[in-house]
């Protein structure tokens, strides 16, 4: 990859591809494993930020890398940073009005993202990086980012932009790069001119269409992973598998959370098995803590099995049979706890359970093990399982206590192949034996396995439902990029 | 971090011994407090001979029983990640209470004396699991109210006797099968069972394991961690209460210093005995042990006599020097 000065260097990929890595490494955070960072022609090393800021190269991070405890000003004095050289930017970014005896953590989080923006302004770099920059800010916010970026291309400067926004990339950027699984695999560039540097796949920017950039990042391994399930086990086309009744185990109607979750609305049903697909930080993760009561809506009604209700803690869901299994094992997990503690909490949740065990409490343990498996020759610490492991421990704590509807976070996210394919039959399983599941995924190629219907989140609302069976990783990123999918 | 393993592994060869000594240690942490608690007894017994006899074992059960159970209230705490550093204001206050209520009999004295570890045990547990106050200073913040309290009502509404009755003389320091057994080691033994049990055999010591590990999984998981809290903090406090009165006991009479000197001694034991402050590791076996051997130390420091500020410098060297050498056991395992 090759940025050129005066340019606005689009990285684009689906979740996972590697963006955010190479970010990290371009800015010195992470040090290379293998290859070269050339910098006006001249290979560099780098062993930490203050290397890459030394040779120009400014970042702004995906998350606010400010201390909350702190005031800007302090922030700013902590990264030595002229206020002087800072203060212009917030005028540029109409934030004149700024305290910056103000305390980071009282300051929204735009806000932040634009402190964080003319942080790395002030430091006059060559290379500005920004990492999904615009995810958090207003349009009015956006629009002075754009017109930055227009000017600091007129200057000489370079600047690349990671965004899940495909109309940005064709607005602003002058070429595109995209990331699939840590690989470089497409460049889209104005004029034609193939830039074979990588023998990657080249097209043009400006005539470029949203799908094909859509189509890039999957790119032909598509068509690989339909084959690799035609002959898996649970094949995908084989409507007589599946187990939906018509029975609504579970609805929600108009949930809303602030901004973050808009207006949704859906039904699960007994036996059924939904989908849900989005971008990183469309509101997947805050609707999953509404539907598992660990937030409260501001606005919308849940109904379980027909009937309304209000939740102000999770052991009210769990009440109710709603359990959750969390996207990050960090909060399902009792580290230093073994395998047997960890899967039996959720069985003394009321008061008059205190006192004594369930006499049944070591067979229900054995079950579980037994049913997902679980390697147990670590079990006196769960923190030293496999990441696998982990995740059938978080799973079987569920099938000690029992439930109706499950809330599934992402559950394959980082494990290896086998335990993934065990997960989906074990999904399979729960579904057939009558369970709702509502399974949030990244992986796109897992919703024709696992699924019966997907949902598409963008923007904190539903954007579509497509047929399980049906979706293609192709129809599924188009939609959760917010786009019409062709007919 | 990564260099670390190689002159580990080099040392690991001349002292194979040593190091498969650890590892066993390391794997029954219990025993090697059992080892050190008999070598100070057996070290006691050659600085004073006359220690090592019936008489010399009740005194040290006598001196440790009162620490051991305020102990047993920093463990319960200490394992959800709390502590309590208003349990020996507790006990005074209900070593206080019980005094001045003597004259109206043993029971009522007993009863009205735990009802302070049950009332401010409750306020501690609200303050730490509703309002979200860090234990720390709820609890620091407490010990100061109470002792402004019964100050105060010492001169007033507790005005009266400052002698505990005979029954509870009785049982904070008397003793029986021929002036043996202390009737206080017993309540202390009744206790023990009591926690073992809950910390093991229950639900609620499970959920207090859970909660100082990871609350935010044990709430996920479906559990009011708030209610497991405020239980967690009245039981802490009333023991606090009945330590207290077994202390009262023991002196005879009561003043607002009683039991002030027990406080890190109750911490101490705990760690000692491998519970963490951090939670969700440790039991009450280890505590146990942790109090007999503060109380080992104790007299053999009276006998050395050395002088009361030497005596304290060593007390506390050796607790720290416990504690680190205990926790580097564990951690290698």
């Amino acid at each position: 990859m090759a940025v050129r000065r005066g340019e606005v260097h689009a990285l684009l990929g689906a979740n996972g591809a590697g963006k955010s890595t190479l970010v990290k490494i371009l800015a010195g955070v992470h040090p290379a494993d293998h290859g070269v960072v050339h910098v006006d022609g001249r290979p560099i090393s780098f062993q930490d930020p203050m290397d890459a800021m030394n040779v120009g190269i400014s970042t702004v991070f995906q998350d606010p890398a400010l201390i909350p405890d702190l005031t800007v000003r302090q922030n700013l004095q902590l990264s030595d940073i002229d206020e002087a050289a800072f203060t212009p930017w917030l005028t540029w970014f109409e934030l004149e009005d700024l305290d910056l005896d103000a305390l980071v953590r009282d300051l929204p989080l735009e806000t932040l993202r634009m402190v964080d923006l003319g942080r790395a302004l002030a430091r006059d770099p060559q290379v500005l990086l920004l990492d999904e920059i615009t995810a958090a800010l207003t349009a009015d916010q956006a629009e002075r980012v754009f017109a930055l970026l227009t000017e600091w291309r007129e200057k000489g400067r370079a600047a690349v932009l990671i965004t899940h926004r495909l109309a940005e990339v064709r607005r602003i950027c002058d070429r595109a790069t995209i990331l699939r699984d840590g690989r470089n695999v497409a460049l889209f560039e104005p004029n034609a001119s193939p830039d074979a540097t990588n023998g990657a796949a080249t097209g043009t920017m400006f005539d470029v269409d949203e799908h094909d950039l859509v189509e890039a990042m999957l790119g032909a391994e598509v068509t690989e992973l339909e084959e690799r399930n035609e002959s898996d086990s649970l094949s995908p086309h084989q409507p007589g598998s599946r187990s939906a009744s018509d029975e609504v185990a579970f609805s929600v109607r108009g949930l809303t959370s602030g901004d973050v979750v808009r207006d949704v609305s859906f039904e699960l049903r007994r036996g059924e098995i939904l989908g849900l697909v989005a971008l990183e930080g469309q509101g997947q993760e805050r609707l999953f803590s509404l539907l598992s009561g660990d937030r409260s809506p501001s606005d919308g009604e849940i109904f379980v099995g027909g009937r309304q209700r209000r939740w102000s803690a999770p052991y009210d869901a769990v009440g109710d049979g709603v359990v959750l299994i969390p996207g990050d094992r960090l909060l399902a997990l009792l580290p230093n706890l073994p395998v047997r503690q960890n899967l039996v909490v959720p069985l003394f949740s009321r008061i008059r359970q205190w006192l004594g065990l369930p006499a049944d409490e070591r067979q229900r343990v054995r079950n579980a093990i037994d049913r997902l498996s679980i390697d147990t020759r670590a079990a006196s610490q769960v923190r030293r399982l496999s990441g696998g492991n982990q995740q059938k421990v978080a799973i079987g704590r569920w099938l000690v206590a029992g439930f109706r509807t499950l809330l599934c976070f992402d559950p394959t996210r980082g494990i290896d192949v086998q335990t993934k394919r065990e997960t989906y039959a074990l999904l399979r399983e729960l579904a057939a034996s009558g369970a709702a599941i509502l399974l949030y995924t990244s992986e796109l190629a897992e919703i024709p396995l696992v699924c019966d219907r997907v949902l598409i989140m963008h923007d904190g609302r539903f954007v579509e439902e497509q047929d399980a069976a049906r979706a293609t990783e192709s129809s599924l990123l188009t939609a959760a990029h917010g786009l019409e999918v062709p007919a | 971090m990564s260099q670390a393993p190689l002159p580990a592994q080099a040392a690991a060869e001349p002292a194979g011994l040593a190091a498969r000594a650890a590892a066993r240690v390391a794997e029954h942490p219990t025993l090697a407090l059992t080892g050190i608690l008999a070598i100070l007894v057996l070290a006691t017994g050659f600085v004073e001979p006359n220690y090592l006899s019936v008489s010399g074992a009740r005194n040290t059960l006598l001196q440790a029983a009162p620490l051991g159970i305020l102990a047993g209230a920093q463990t319960i705490l200490m394992l959800t990640g709390g502590i309590d550093l208003s349990v020996t204001m507790i006990a005074t206050g209900s070593a206080y209470v019980a005094a001045n209520q003597s004259p109206e009999g043993a029971v009522i004295a007993i009863l009205l004396g735990i009802l302070v570890g049950l009332v401010v045990g409750s306020a501690n547990g609200v303050g730490v699991a509703v309002f979200r106050v860090n234990p720390l200073i709820m609890t620091l913040a407490m010990s100061g109210i109470l002792l402004g309290l019964f100050t105060a009502w010492a001169q007033t509404i507790l005005q009266g006797s400052t002698q505990m009755g005979p029954f509870i003389k009785l049982l904070g320091g008397g003793s029986f099968l021929g002036n043996r057994v202390p009737y206080s080691v017993v309540v202390w033994a009744l206790i023990a069972g009591g926690l073992i049990w809950l910390l093991r055999r229950t639900g609620w010591g499970r959920l207090l394991y859970a909660i100082g590990d990871n609350e935010v999984a044990v709430r996920l998981a479906g559990v009011r961690v708030w209610q497991v809290r405020i239980t967690a903090y009245i039981v802490a406090g009333v023991l606090g209460s009945i330590s207290g009165i077994l202390l009262g006991g023991r002196t005879g009479a009561v003043d607002l210093q009683l039991a002030n000197a027990f406080l890190l001694p109750s911490v101490a034991a705990a760690v000692i005995g491998g519970t963490s402050i951090f939670g969700g590791v440790g039991g009450y076996t280890g505590t146990i042990l942790g109090a007999l051997i503060l109380s080992v130390l104790n007299s053999m420091l009276t006998f050395l006599n050395v002088g009361q500020a030497i005596q304290q410098v060593v007390y506390g060297g050796i607790v720290l020097a416990l504690a680190w050498g205990y926790a580097g056991l564990t951690r290698r395992a």
